[in-house]
């Protein structure tokens, strides 16, 4: 059954449907009630099931969190909105000290069931506190997983993934993307966690990409083709676990390989892909790999600065025909 | 002066091939020069005409002067990018072709397939500085298929590098090889032809290797049972020489095509013959015959500054004669300790044909014969 | 509360326990067997004791570093803690946690917490659940007075306070956080008036006397589980071994150490029970005995533990089940 909506409503859709199925389900942060979501995801949820499970917090990120974890351990499966990744720098302690910890320390007795959703990412001219993309630092930590959905279909998707799933799950939706819109089929078996997407084939080069940069991505390839270079674009959907099998499988495709990475180079996601991608496919490469992250500034305000900081089409189509060999 | 070495500092512009207000096209030969290394030929790499030369003949030049302006085709006017072509056989170095010590870039993958598909990457010539996977496929499909029976790759001497191996492989393993090796002093030699091309162009020269082959067919003569074929576990004496010349391809890779009927060319012959046989097999233009019908192997490393080459033998064939680098060796003669122009001559022989006996008197003749040059004419 | 006989031989009982356990750990530590960190509890036992007498079994417990005490009062046997430390399999833990992360899910023992004031948002969330699952159950939260210093420690009271959590605080105060003494850190050393500050109801207790603690306690978990709201209890205590075993204790003058030694929570105790007529019918010798043997027991199950395979290094990051 497919609709079009927005990303936003899809996210919104999916947390319904959750609170709806399931009564351990409840959704907790900033603003998520009455003010309806600083981003409007949770517009009217508060109607529908009330305060006892819309839960309105103070601007107490790490209490709000760590009781995130705390609810998961004790029989709950929470839904805590952090309003943007920038707070939840404030929340790191008990994200990492006890989130990605506890299962493992406690010798495997207590697990934590919990989903931590935020927004994500610059464009907007915010300015450097409110413009991180640190999806790639939080795959860092082992005990947690990282999704990163791009697609409408996955803003849906993924929610209910991480709901169903026995351990900490990180969900980053780029601001940019509520308003974009997408077809939902709410039949369809989501693809797991841990999967990548191969969002369209080519033979000449692949893309690995995440989140927003997805459909920077598709820009570029549309420019790419029209001068007969056949692009593989994979959604790399999961950031922890990745999914090696598919990016390696590509690349034994097409020998070449660019990465788009929102975050900064030093340290990034996008280096871990590169490491793996010469530990495991080394004899593979035709080209030495190449990316475009974003430059590595606090992100600038002024808007033609914050522009070329972050990852756009036009770097994107430069950097694949550097490697390919074509100007 | 284009380098054409590292260690290359200048050289003596020859002749020069055209006249100013020539019309010349990309690949043409324009100019010789003399090196360390022999006379090499300049080509040119772009279309265009010769406004001016600027160095005249006979004059030596740093590596970098400008020899002549071209007014291009695609630009007013251009210095010339003068660049080389080393000529065919200009000495007895020029027999191998230099390889670059520059180390060549290959992509991992490029590296892998040229493996499993038995592509030669020294063949290909890399886009900007690079081998990629592209190359290596569009090379395989030109390289001829490796036979199917291994009776059959002694006869391919075309198969490059799976020919080549298969082909020692079965030397290796079949062949019980014996090795004799000799010092054989060239001074004589080398004097006798020195006064010889005194009087000649460069064109007519003579050059050592071409004295060398005259040498080892007529020590041949005297030895016949090296010359010839092991077939069918029988020994078969060929009445004519035909040796194989061990020559690398400027791109890697090497043939052994054969200098027919050795036996009956002299030493002008045997030099235009050879200087012939190598041009053609650079340009892949040798005949069916000269690819199946040798007798025997000469190979020469000298270039390289080895002193002995001891060779594999090429089924089925008899024997490989290895020539070295000829150097500057004390000498004693009689009871005076001298320096002379030394080279180290070696035979590999097939003990199942022949004996180490039959070996040193193939070396011993080939000595005796170089130390009086005049009967080689 | 009434103490009686039976309850006053186990307080007595426990709170040696804890101070026997904790010597032999001291001795194991120097002979190495025992690695890592290693906080200790001794004389602080009273706390411990008096507040899990309070408790049933479905309630929670979320604690510090230095929680022997806690666990062994909660009723976690003396080996899985030796052999917790010992880095066994057979440790409460498996050997993943050691001194400082003690788990047991039977008797609802969430850590052994290493951040301080790191678990109080945890013991919200426990609560909150509870609350949202209708259960009556109370999560106890034991923390020190440096946790008082910690923006979590404001947060998760707030909270606790005004979702009304069915939560009880318990602040260990043994005047120094670390090597740093409350006065020079908190303009507000009373701490029970800044949980006060939140509208919690809260007290501040002897923490050397486990009857006041047990009393105390008893008491605030029963009107948690009547009004389901937060209590909080300041016990006052002292900590009579340094910070950590690697710890010269310059911070602190040896006259003060030896002042609050005569007022321990055994001596104490002892003086009440003699007060009341109890101490004569209690055979501290046997005590001593039936103790020396459950630690030696508690040691030889260390000792003969297995070393987990180095194949499992990688078990339990992620949970085990199939979740496709």
């Amino acid at each position: 059954m497919d609709n079009i909506i927005t990303y936003r409503e899809a996210v919104r859709e999916s947390i319904r449907k959750a609170m709806q199925e399931d009564e351990r389900v409840f959704l907790m942060g900033e603003d998520v009630g009455h003010y309806g979501g600083c981003f409007a995801v949770s517009k009217g949820l508060l109607d529908e099931f009330t305060d006892k499970r819309i839960i309105d917090t103070p601007l107490s990120e790490s209490a709000f969190t760590g009781a995130g974890i705390g609810a998961a351990m004790n029989g709950m499966r929470p839904i805590v909105e952090i309003m943007t990744v920038n707070f939840s720098l404030l929340a790191l302690d008990q994200i990492m000290n006890n989130a990605a910890t506890l299962l493992y320390m406690s010798g495997g007795q207590f697990n934590v069931p919990l989903v931590i959703r935020m927004a994500t990412g610059g464009g907007k001219q915010l300015g450097a506190q409110h413009s991180h993309s640190l999806e790639g630092w939080f795959a860092h930590i082992p005990g947690l997983k990282v999704l990163t959905p791009a697609t409408v279909q996955d803003a849906y998707d993924m929610l209910t993934l991480a709901l169903a799933d026995p351990d900490p799950v990180l969900i980053f939706e780029n601001s940019l993307l509520y308003n974009s819109k997408g077809s939902l089929d709410t039949k369809v078996t989501p693809l797991a966690i841990g999967k990548a997407q191969v969002y369209k084939e080519g033979k000449d080069i692949t893309i690995l990409t995440y989140g927003i940069n997805l459909f920077k991505v598709l820009e570029a390839v549309e420019s790419l083709e029209k001068e007969g270079i056949a692009v593989e674009v994979i959604d790399l959907r999961s950031l922890r676990p990745l999914d090696d099998e598919t990016i390696m499988k590509s690349i034994k495709k097409t020998h070449k390989v660019i990465i788009v990475d929102e975050g900064w180079k030093s340290g990034s996601i996008s280096a871990e892909i590169m490491a793996r991608i010469n530990e495991q496919a080394f004899y593979e490469l035709d080209t030495p790999m190449a990316r475009v992250c974003t430059v590595e500034v606090p992100l600038p305000f002024a808007k033609h600065l914050e522009d070329e900081a972050l990852p756009h089409a036009k770097k994107i189509v430069d950097v694949v025909k550097k490697v390919m060999g074509v100007s | 002066m284009p380098s054409l070495g590292a260690d290359m500092e200048s050289a003596i512009l020859m002749e020069w091939l055209v006249k100013e207000g020539d019309r010349v096209t990309k690949g043409q030969v324009i100019a010789e020069v003399e090196t360390s290394k022999g006379v090499i030929e300049i080509e040119v790499f772009e279309d265009g005409v010769i406004e001016k030369l600027l160095v005249e003949e006979e004059t030596e030049c740093k590596v970098g002067v400008v020899l002549a302006i071209i007014n291009s085709d695609s630009e007013e006017v251009s210095q010339v990018k003068v660049e080389s072509e080393e000529k065919i056989v200009e000495s007895q170095k020029e027999l191998v072709v230099e390889t670059e010590n520059e180390r060549l870039k290959i992509s991992p993958i490029a590296r892998k397939k040229a493996d499993e598909l038995g592509v030669d990457l020294t063949k290909i010539e890399p886009i900007n500085g690079v081998i990629h996977l592209s190359q290596v496929e569009a090379m395989s499909k030109t390289i001829s298929k490796i036979p199917e029976k291994k009776e059959k790759v002694k006869k391919e001497k075309n198969g490059m590098r799976q020919a080549i191996a298969a082909a020692m492989s079965k030397s290796n393993s079949e062949i019980p090889h014996y090795y004799l090796s000799t010092s054989i002093n060239m001074t004589p030699a080398l004097n006798y032809l020195a006064e010889l091309n005194k009087e000649r162009s460069i064109k007519e020269r003579i050059l050592p290797v071409a004295i060398l082959i005259r040498g080892v067919v007529l020590s041949l003569k005297e030895t016949p049972q090296l010359n010839g074929f092991w077939l069918d576990d029988e020994h078969q004496i060929s009445q004519e020489i035909h040796p194989g010349i061990a020559i690398a391809l400027r791109k890697g890779g090497l043939m052994t095509p054969a200098l027919l009927d050795a036996q009956n060319l002299g030493l002008n012959d045997t030099m235009n013959s050879l200087s012939d046989l190598i041009s053609r097999t650079r340009t892949g233009k040798l005949r069916a015959s000269e690819m199946t019908k040798q007798t025997i192997t000469i190979t020469n490393l000298g270039d390289l500054g080895v002193e002995s080459v001891y060779g594999v033998i090429y089924p089925p064939q008899l024997a490989v004669v290895g020539l070295g680098a000829i150097v500057d060796s004390p000498w004693a003669e009689g009871d005076t300790l001298c320096v002379r122009k030394v080279m180290q001559a070696t035979i590999a022989g097939d003990h199942r044909a022949t004996d180490g006996r039959i070996g040193a008197q193939f070396l011993d003749k080939l000595n005796q014969f170089l130390q009086k040059p005049e009967e080689l004419v | 509360m009434e103490l009686n006989l039976t309850k006053a031989k186990e307080f007595y009982y426990q709170m040696l326990l804890i101070r026997r356990f904790e010597e032999k750990c001291i001795e194991l530590y120097s002979k190495q067997k025992i690695g890592g960190f290693l906080h200790l509890y001794i004389g602080e036992e009273a706390i411990a004791v008096g507040v899990m007498n309070a408790l049933s079994e479905d309630d929670a417990v979320l604690a510090t570093y230095r929680e022997h005490g806690q666990a062994l009062a909660r009723g976690i046997s003396a080996k899985s803690i030796m052999a917790e430390l010992f880095g066994k399999m057979e440790g409460c833990s498996r050997g993943r946690g050691g001194s400082m992360h003690l788990f047991d899910a039977k008797t609802r023992f969430y850590g052994g917490s290493a951040i301080v004031a790191g678990a109080l948002p945890l013991a919200v969330g426990m609560a909150l659940a509870d609350k949202m699952q209708n259960k009556n159950r109370v999560t106890v939260c034991i923390f020190g007075d440096g946790a008082v210093a910690e923006g979590e420690f404001h947060e998760s009271l707030n909270l606790a306070a005004l979702w009304k959590l069915p939560i009880l605080f318990v602040c260990e105060n043994n005047r120094y956080a670390m090597g740093t003494a409350l006065k020079l850190t908190e303009s507000e050393t009373e701490i029970y008036k800044k949980a006060a500050s939140y509208k919690i109801h809260s007290k501040q207790v002897d923490g050397m006397s486990v009857i006041d603690v047990a009393k105390a306690s008893k008491r605030a978990v029963e009107d948690i589980r009547e009004n389901g709201e937060p209590i909080f209890l300041e016990c006052l205590t002292y900590r009579f071994r340094a910070h950590s075993m690697f710890d010269a204790e310059l911070y602190r003058e040896k006259a003060e150490v030896k002042e609050w030694k005569e007022k321990g929570p055994l001596v104490v105790f002892e003086e009440k029970l003699k007060e009341m007529g109890l101490w004569s019918e209690i055979d501290v010798q046997e005590i001593e005995n039936e103790i020396a043997s459950v630690i030696d027991e508690a040691v030889e199950f260390a000792e003969n533990g297995t070393l987990e395979p180095i194949k499992d290094l990688e078990k339990f990051v992620y949970s085990e089940v199939n979740h496709g």
